[in-house]
């Protein structure tokens, strides 16, 4: 359960990143649909948060260390919000390609997840 | 020199390119301090020099995601001169870990110029540094 949601939002993650890189191309800023994106990576993100709290309540724990694995968590779900905010701030092309290093960074921390999870 | 007297407004650094290296530094601190936090709470006889330098790029790092978002020409300046000493604390670590991988028996934030981080921490002084002169306030000498 938890892996195939790490390989989901890896794969939202990346999307993201392209659709917003891709937007930094046409010189454009973030737009309405880039922030329903966001949301839709972000929901994920916070569903992967709790079926992990879940887990470790059940008992279950991380091949590296529960604080690492909850530290990681919690980084991938404050990750695209913060650069959605930025991107508020920066109403230029800058700001969409802030929002697809965001993406970027949160494939990188899934990939981490799955090893601290010892998938 | 009447403009002295004035409060001269600081310039922004983060707008632009400056948003994206924000965010970049922004998650090399978390990534650096966090990370060192751990090991050095948990397993500090381990690895000593490792997560002491881990720490101290931390430290670096925290410092020029201030004086970005901070602004001005002060703040510009010493965000250059810890981008610089950032850049020469990569190559200098990077290559020790190399030629003497016994010297670290746990990786760094900066070790092999930063390859388990994308070449982030490599690449990113450079980035900031060609930021950070084209941003130098036209204005020029201000204190």
């Amino acid at each position: 359960m938890l892996d195939a949601l790490t390989v989901a939002t890896s794969v939202a993650a990346l999307a993201l990143a392209v659709w917003c890189g891709w937007a930094a191309y046409r010189d454009q800023p973030t737009k309405d649909w880039h922030f329903i994106g966001m949301g839709v990576v972000t929901l994920l993100t916070v569903v992967q948060l709790v079926v992990g709290i879940v887990q470790l309540a059940r008992g279950e724990k991380p091949e590296q260390g529960t604080t690492i694995f909850v530290a990681y968590l919690l980084g991938a779900l404050a990750c695209v919000p913060v650069t959605g905010f930025m991107s508020l701030t920066e109403r230029t092309r800058w700001g969409s390609v802030t929002v697809a290093a965001g993406g970027v960074v949160l494939a990188v921390l899934e990939v981490r997840l799955y090893d601290i999870w010892g998938g | 020199m009447a403009t002295t007297d004035r409060p001269t407004e600081r310039s922004r650094l983060i707008s632009g390119p400056g948003t994206l290296l924000v965010w970049l530094y922004g998650v090399m601190v978390v990534g650096a301090v966090s990370r060192s936090a751990v090991q050095i709470s948990t397993e500090f006889g381990h690895a000593p020099l490792a997560y002491s330098l881990s720490a101290v790029a931390g430290v670096v790092y925290g410092f020029i995601t201030y004086s970005l978002v901070r602004g001005g020409e002060r703040a510009r300046r010493a965000a250059l001169a810890c981008c610089i000493g950032e850049l020469v604390g990569v190559l200098v670590v990077g290559t020790w870990t190399l030629v003497e991988p016994s010297a670290f028996p746990d990786s760094t934030v900066w070790s092999d110029y930063g390859v388990g981080y994308l070449f982030i921490p490599v690449l990113l002084p450079v980035s900031a540094i060609y930021w950070l002169r084209k941003a130098r306030s036209p204005k020029g000498e201000v204190g």
